[in-house]
């Protein structure tokens, strides 16, 4: 079969699996008794983190005014969207410092936190914004630097990043500095070098507080991966595994290495309960259709009404994900394409520069991966994969 | 520091940092005819946030512990839910409640009616204000179907309000629904046929010596019927208008009374003529209190704000071709008949005595407030 006849025969395939299937879920209904459970909630309302919540919230309620107060509430729910992947508790936040004019200048660190969730839903340019008037009140303000470098690698704005760095290695932890540094070395020609360098920081500060292990664990593992070195990048995933801090991020991008090195049945064990995540349901549902799980189906139906609830609200949240969907489900290669085209206008990270180049090769578009292939030749990417999916897209030119 | 590190690490993962999808409701309104109905499906999630629902503090939500706070949740979430019917707010009533599976989660399922009045609106605004309080994430999408067409919105806290007007094609049906009520309302308001008929009667005949005697010609006859039917038309259109406008307002025991009346003189002035030739003046005078009396009924099926006028011509055009008809059917019959005995005798003076006996009943009750027929 040539390719051509492959996506069509997945494409029909795909749709009929996806007509045949019933509805995934039930129409509006009585249960059939009290002890019917309906939702399970993310914490018991005895656990420590939901006491403190309600603390902070009730310290709030007293005092509404107490800016100190109101911050320490919208850093907390800040950290439970980034444990458990929920933007409810992003809104939560922005809730509790409403009533603070946005011009309390006087607090630089209102302006950090208001710039955290701004980049949380998407919003780079109004985050960049805040993080600058935080930073001409407090130059040295070490989370300031590290969000806006990190924010500027988003945007693949890597000489922007690297002036964050420098000013963040000076007053940062050298551990933090040599990671931010890092990043942006391997994003620029120096992966090599980088990733070496960055190993060798880890290991000499074995103390380290775990989030930072685990956040220069998850670099060191995508870094070895794009040096091709799976033996490398599996160790990695597994050191910031076993720190034992939920992250979503982590789980994600170790599933996908996971189903790329065909190992499929590790990637669904890590991703056991995690299907309320769209973004880690994704890799369920990949992981399902990789082991030809009879389940592939209704994940994929759930996964269908999600994009179109979340389309419903007249956005698009995860447009690099969609995209994967469409053409690994769907094979709608050209609507990948149209959704990798706009994701990459938005978010330049290698992922988004994959699913674009992938599409690009299904549709045998390779003329609309140009501005990936622009951005790699510019910056001296450096990732295996990339590389290899640009090769065959500028043998596909010609 | 520790942020700091935090920020990074998030940072790596701005893809995938909104893995859940965020918090929604989902808000169907169904409008058929003036009956609205909704249905409101609320994540538990947000309920359990807002107002608590997880009694025992096990981490899972049950039906049963969902139920026990039904009440709660239907005041929590009706307060803040408003429908607007052309300017007119609905009183919503609370009908089933269940639950349902989204894709992400199980949802409180809260069927409602709304109670917009008799009559379909024009426009239906929807005012919104759930969770905006506790999470500005939070949006309301909604679903307005009207006639078997679709309509999408989405609700925030910067947009709170949404309105969704009726199409030109319900325009144009809303058009003829008011016509038909005109044309309905004519057929059943007997005191307006009678005085028109009463009115009519004489047409074709001609007052010689105190006495009727036939027409002798049918295009006098036409002249005498367009001149008493556009008189009152003319008449009870421009009371209609004013009193529907609410630029005047009359007392319906009044007006009713005095419809009454003007059946008692239109047919006394038959049997006694004292007006003849000039019984359009009569139809004018006493058009502008049936004017009234239409207006009534006009209020009484509610007007729609957002299409007031066409309600109104809509309204005054049905009261007219009702009328018509009434005009075309009685006009050849009565000219053909016109210089028989049982014309002249019978259905003029039989009639006519009959007309007066039940509008002299009529005025009675109507004026003094008793139950005669």
């Amino acid at each position: 079969m040539t390719p051509r006849i492959a996506e069509l025969a997945l494409a029909v395939a795909s749709a009929a699996l996806l007509a045949a299937a019933r509805p995934a879920w039930p129409a509006p209904r009585i249960p059939d008794s009290d002890q019917v459970v309906l939702e399970r909630l993310a914490f018991r309302p005895a656990d420590p983190r939901q006491r403190e919540l309600r603390e902070l919230r009730a310290a709030l309620a007293r005092s509404p005014r107490d800016l100190e107060r109101a911050i320490a509430l919208a850093r907390a729910h800040f950290d439970l969207a980034q444990a458990e992947g929920d933007p409810r508790h992003v809104g939560y936040a922005e809730a509790a410092l409403r009533d603070f004019p946005p011009a309390a200048g006087a607090s630089s660190e209102l302006l950090v936190v208001r710039a955290q969730l701004a980049q949380y839903l998407h919003d780079f340019a109004r985050a960049l914004e805040l993080l600058g008037r935080a930073l001409a009140l407090e130059p040295d303000d070490p989370e300031a630097l590290a969000w806006s470098a990190a924010v500027r690698m988003v945007q693949a704005d890597y000489a922007g990043a690297g002036r964050d760095c420098e000013r963040l290695a000076r007053v940062a932890s050298e551990l933090l500095g040599a990671g931010c540094r890092a990043h942006v070395a391997a994003a620029t020609g120096a992966l090599r070098a980088a990733y070496a360098r960055l190993r060798d920081a880890l290991a000499a500060y074995p103390g380290a507080r775990p989030t930072l292990k685990l956040w220069v664990d998850t670099l060191l593992a995508d870094m070895a991966q794009r040096l091709d070195d799976p033996r490398a990048a599996d160790a990695h995933y597994r050191a910031a595994l076993a720190l034992g801090e939920p992250d979503q991020y982590l789980l994600a991008a170790y599933a996908e290495f996971l189903i790329d090195e065909r190992r499929p049945a590790e990637a669904a064990a890590l991703l056991r309960g995690w299907e309320r995540s769209d973004t880690l349901l994704l890799q369920i549902a990949r992981a399902a259709k990789a082991l030809g799980s009879a389940d592939t189906p209704r994940l994929a139906r759930i996964l269908q009404a999600r994009y179109a609830a979340t389309a419903r609200r007249g956005v698009r949240l995860h447009a690099q994900d969609e995209a994967r969907f469409r053409l690994e489900f769907h094979g709608d290669a050209a609507g990948a394409l149209e959704i990798a085209t706009q994701n990459w206008a938005e978010q330049r990270e290698a992922a988004d520069a994959r699913i674009l180049l992938e599409a690009a090769l299904a549709a045998d578009a390779p003329q609309a991966a140009t501005p990936v292939l622009e951005w790699l030749a510019a910056t001296g990417f450096e990732d295996a994969r990339l590389a290899r999916l640009a090769a065959d897209l500028r043998a596909r030119r010609r | 520091m520790r942020r700091a590190a935090a920020a990074l690490l998030l940072c790596l993962a701005a893809g995938a940092a909104q893995a859940h999808k965020p918090s929604d409701s989902y808000l169907a309104l169904a409008v058929d005819g003036a009956a609205v109905r909704g249905q409101w499906d609320i994540a538990l999630r947000d309920l359990e946030y807002a107002v608590g629902l997880d009694a025992d503090g096990d981490g899972a939500i049950t039906w049963g512990e969902l139920r026990a706070k039904r009440t709660v949740v239907e005041a929590y979430a009706f307060s803040r839910l408003s429908v607007v019917a052309d300017g007119n707010a609905c009183a919503l009533k609370p009908a089933d409640f269940l639950v349902d599976e989204h894709s992400d989660g199980s949802y409180a399922v809260l069927r409602f009616g709304a109670d917009c009045g008799a009559r379909p609106a024009a426009s239906i605004e929807i005012g919104y204000s759930l969770l905006f309080d506790l999470d500005p994430t939070h949006r309301g999408l909604v679903r307005f179907e009207r006639d078997g067409a679709a309509q999408t919105g989405v609700l925030a806290p910067e947009r709170p309000r949404l309105a969704f007007r009726a199409g030109e094609a319900s325009r144009l049906a809303q058009f003829f629904d008011y016509l038909r009520e005109g044309i309905w309302h004519i057929w059943i308001g007997f005191d307006h046929i009678l005085f028109i008929v009463s009115l009519l009667l004489p047409s074709v005949l001609i007052l010689r010596n105190r006495a009727w005697q036939a027409a002798e010609r049918f295009r006098d006859a036409f002249w005498d019927v367009f001149k008493v039917v556009t008189s009152f038309t003319v008449a009870h259109s421009v009371t209609l208008s004013l009193a529907a406008l609410a630029v005047v307002s009359l007392p319906s025991r009044l007006v009713e009374s005095t419809i009454a009346l003007s059946v008692l003189l239109a047919a006394l002035n038959n049997l006694m003529p004292v007006v003849s030739e000039r019984r359009w003046a009569v139809a004018f005078a006493f058009g502008l209190i049936h004017g009234f009396g239409f207006a009534s009924v006009l209020t009484d099926l509610g007007l729609p704000q957002g299409a007031l006028l066409l309600a109104l011509v809509g309204f005054n055009l049905g009261v007219e071709t009702g009328q018509l008809a009434i005009v075309c059917a009685f006009l050849p019959v009565a000219y053909a008949l016109r210089g028989t005995w049982l014309y002249a005798r019978l259905v003029l003076g039989g009639g006519s005595a009959l007309i007066a006996l039940l509008a002299a009943l009529w005025l009675a009750e109507r004026a003094f407030d008793l139950k005669l027929l």
